[in-house]
């Protein structure tokens, strides 16, 4: 199964990709921008999704809360998301509000700057610390997701810190903040955008030139440090903190191929074998069988810089403590690093990708989506269509190298969470970034 | 042009709900196949008008565990051997149930679908239903019970319940049942739900995707048409004990110690699913807190950054569901928070909404629908939600036309006549420290603080 698709460059830089189906009268506009929370500053954590907040605030052109409205009155779907390596935005529609679509996302890329204010600046500061509290400082376990990159990359990497970022340097983002960040990221030539469903291409290329084609290039932007690290921890990392659950969970983290590189999907498929749904190893041993897990999973970040990490999340059943469920999961981890897989672990896992792609490419949105990852990362949106060929291409021997290579104990980190001690440090309010945690080599 | 130009949109092109072909096996099985031919991938959603409602006094949650004990093996395959013919097909069943239905769907590629519908079929008529496996679901059950009550979103949605619902009521208690009542079930109780509910008479199959009619009929013939016996229960009852504390507003505080967020939920009663407002409450509903740029999120949010978002439904039911406004707020704005909710609300009863407004929310409506229905699985859901209710034929073909035909007049009267304001609850997962004084001098109404436990 192929899905159509033609790509362009713009003068100015900006790399467009057109993907027709005319089985619904509904096209998605997408635009990938690559920057994320690894381009911001030290002393600005969290800027870079703060800023994605700020391009729903209206352009030259376009109102305060009008995006959100014009999109909405067309009948459409929007929202924009923040990530370590990329920020994407993104609306379907109806395919008769195309164009509004397109103008709307070159107002904001041409001229975001005239239409920023401090007020709005300290609203959506507001808001974004309210998620952070809605997501983070006020959800069991909610800290994972700012500690395990913490974990698994050392400090001056651009992965190391925080993407929904600390109220400190929330507070301090400033408008200045704001002209800098946009002029050195949000320019056509940092950008991809993808149209996917129903239009006509001769209309949607004039659309794209009238609209996006004036956009000047950024002028050259700094370099970022180095994203390379080693291929593995090189000893096992482990840190424990205490929280308001009332079940140990473990993250168990190894460093990975970066995505879409050769052996990503080998290590993919490691992951889908080890804790991708029911029939997964860790399900089948640790839920079924011993009855120690209450869920568990695995999954891929699909980092493309440096490393990437692939993360076995594991809930305890009441009554079991951590050390068992860490051992538990260590026993097939071990068992997998040791002994490799099988070709009809290999058959089950090629087929729930197959299906899962297929599915996600129902949605002219998650399309659109995928287009623009292949367009970011490798400016080839058209690689979408070689995804399942090079899947199906991975033998059971390749991996089963990669478990020999990458799940042995020097690659493994381990963030876990245990109920904090009845009458402990509860009172002292230490839920949230400033808990202490017990951080430990425990050797390789 | 100049990008001061705006766009103008030309007319969209027609789109209608895929069609649904109808047809009835011999043993009473009702089958609907609606073809989509865009991509190779089938839903097939098997559906009995027994969710969590009709869980016996006393067994709540006895739906939810049979619908999750299903996939967990049958008389001739334990969990494990189910799971890895299923998985092999690049398939899982997922199995459910809600307030009205119960319900097991699987998404397969076409070449794969009678593999995929003959272990559907063996899931429906022979589930094996083993005492480690029910046992063993009980206790996940239980542990996730445990878990809701640590969750702010978790505490405030039982308590909610049970601030609005009145003992007795099937929707004082979670869909999947408490703790107490989890505790007491049994295989035997997971059996004897199976037994009178999952019957051929009382079952809809729908299949969606790359499938003809007469290739989906004769698949679920092959599979399901040998099933014989009946229910050992009737149809569902028309009415579900809904019935709410009387005796105007009130105030309640969940403790939790430090939370730097309030929760809240500001509801009342809601209204059945099939009440003839429907449309004209879904639309006002929209205006004032079911889209981004609704009242009561522009308010909370774009205005005053109470929140990262806020919003207001009504939870559609066979009997009333909660209408519920939910959002959660900074700490030491708590009282502000709900002042200007409870302004929205009084303010969408008091002033009739401008054209302007109001084709925010129909054209809303109206565009977004075949948007909605891109995937196979969203389209065999939507039919069976019609199937399950007994909604009309030409319900999704009609749809955006009724959508269309809500006026400003009949949003107005849907806002009176379904707002009820000297009825409100006011519910708060937060710090009693900080928020009670506060909340209190607002004079809303007789306010008491709820301390959680924790136990199960």
């Amino acid at each position: 199964m192929r899905i159509p698709v033609e790509s362009y460059r713009l003068p100015n830089g900006l790399l467009v990709t057109l993907s027709e189906d005319h089985s619904a009268p509904i096209v998605a506009v997408n635009l990938w921008y690559h920057v994320g929370s690894a381009n911001e500053r030290e002393g600005r954590t969290g800027f870079a999704h703060l800023f994605e907040h700020m391009l729903f605030q209206g352009s030259e052109h376009v109102g305060a809360n009008e995006h959100f409205e014009l999109v909405q009155r067309a009948g459409g779907t929007l929202n924009g998301s923040t990530w370590l390596d990329r920020t994407n935005y993104y609306e379907t529609v109806p395919s008769n509000h195309l164009a509004t679509a397109l103008w709307l996302e070159a107002d904001r890329m041409g001229a975001l700057l005239p239409a920023m204010t401090q007020e709005k600046l300290d609203t959506q500061r507001d808001v974004v610390k309210n998620e952070r509290r809605w997501s983070v400082d006020n959800q069991p376990y909610g800290t994972w997701w700012e500690r395990l990159p913490a974990l698994c990359f050392p400090p001056e990497h651009p992965f190391h810190h925080s993407l929904i970022g600390s109220m400190e340097h929330l507070s301090e983002a400033s408008l200045e903040d704001i002209a800098e960040f946009f002029r050195t990221w949000y320019s056509p030539d940092n950008a991809v955008l993808t149209i996917a469903g129903d239009f006509d291409p001769t209309e949607a290329r004039a659309l794209v030139a009238q609209y996006f084609g004036p956009i000047p290039r950024a002028a050259a932007r700094p370099a970022l440090p180095s994203f390379t690290v080693a291929p593995s921890f090189g000893g096992a990392q482990r840190a424990v903190f205490e929280d308001d659950v009332v079940l140990p969970r473990l993250f168990l983290a190894f460093r990975s191929p970066v995505f879409g590189s050769a052996e990503y999907y080998a290590a993919s498929i490691c992951g889908a074998i080890l804790g991708s749904r029911r029939g997964s190893r860790l399900y089948r041993s640790l839920v079924r069988e011993q009855e120690v897990a209450q869920e568990v999973s695995a999954f891929t970040y699909d980092l493309s810089k440096g490393s990437d990490l692939l993360v076995v999340d594991a809930m305890a059943r009441p009554g079991v403590t951590l050390e068992q469920l860490e051992a538990a999961v260590g026993a097939e981890v071990d068992r997998l690093h040791r002994d490799g897989v099988t070709a009809d672990e290999l058959a089950r896992a090629l087929a729930l990708i197959e299906t899962d792609l297929i599915g996600a490419l129902q949605s002219a949105g998650e399309r659109a989506d995928k287009l623009s990852q292949f367009a970011t990362y490798f400016g080839d949106a058209a690689l979408l269509n070689e995804q399942i060929d090079r899947y199906r291409a991975v033998t059971v021997e390749q991996v089963s190298a990669f478990a020999r290579t990458r799940l042995g104990v020097d690659n493994r980190a381990s963030l876990v969470y245990v109920p904090r001690a009845a009458g402990g440090s509860g009172a002292a309010g230490a839920t949230g970034a400033g808990a202490p945690g017990v951080v430990e080599e425990v050797g390789a | 042009m100049s990008m001061s130009t705006r766009p103008v949109a030309g007319s969209g092109r027609p789109w209608e709900f895929p069609a649904v072909h109808h047809a009835t096996l011999a043993n009473g099985l009702r089958v609907s196949v609606a073809p989509m031919h865009r991509l190779p991938m089938v839903t097939v959603l098997a559906m009995v008008d027994a969710g969590a409602t009709r869980d016996a006094a006393g067994h709540e949650g006895a739906s939810l565990l049979t619908a999750s004990a299903l996939t967990e093996g049958t008389a001739r395959l334990d969990g494990a051997s189910l799971t890895e013919q299923c998985e092999r097909l690049g398939a899982s069943i997922d199995a459910g149930a809600d307030w009205d239905s119960f319900m097991a769907h699987v998404a397969v590629t076409p070449d794969r679908l009678e593999q995929a519908m003959a272990l559907l079929g063996e899931v429906l008529i022979t589930p094996g239903f083993r005492a480690r496996d029910v046992e063993r679901l009980k206790e996940e059950r239980l542990a996730d019970l445990l878990q809701q009550r640590v969750e702010p979103r978790g505490l405030a949605a039982e308590q909610f319940r049970e601030f609005l619902y009145v003992e007795g009521s099937r929707y004082r208690v979670s869909a999947g049942g408490s703790p107490a009542t989890v505790r007491g079930l049994s295989p035997e109780i997971v059996q004897a739900f199976h037994a009178a509910h999952v019957a051929p008479s009382r079952m809809t199959i729908v299949l969606t995707g790359d499938v003809t009619p007469e290739r989906g009929v004769a698949l679920v013939e092959r599979a399901l048409g040998s099933w014989r016996g009946d229910a050992a229960s009737g149809a569902m009852p028309a009415t579900v004990d809904d019935r709410t504390v009387a005796g105007g507003r009130r105030v309640r505080v969940v403790h939790k110690a430090d939370a730097p967020q309030s929760e809240l939920r500001v509801g009342h009663r809601g209204l059945p699913r099939l009440h003839p407002d429907f449309f004209d409450v879904v639309v006002m509903n929209a205006l004032l807190g079911g889209l981004f740029s609704s009242r009561i999120n522009l308010n909370l949010r774009e205005k005053h950054a109470y929140t990262y978002g806020a919003n207001s439904m009504f939870d559609w039911r066979r009997g009333a569901g909660p209408f519920v406004v939910s959002t959660a707020v900074k700490t030491e704005v708590t009282d502000a928070a709900v002042r200007e909710i409870l302004l929205e609300i009084d303010r969408m009863r008091s002033e009739t909404v401008s054209a302007d407004e109001l084709s925010l929310a129909t054209a809303y409506l109206d565009g977004v629908f075949p948007i909605r229905y891109e995937t196979t699985t969203a389209v065999a859901q939507a039919i069976a939600t019609a199937s399950s209710y007994g909604l009309p034929d030409d319900y999704y073909t009609t749809y955006r036309q009724r959508v269309r035909g809500v006026t400003a007049e009949s949003v107005r009267r849907a806002a009176e006549q379904h707002l009820h304001p000297e009825e409100l609850l006011v519910l708060a997962v937060g710090d009693r420290e900080a928020i009670r004084a506060p909340l209190d001098a607002l004079g809303i109404g007789p306010l008491d603080v709820v301390e959680p436990t924790t136990d199960a």
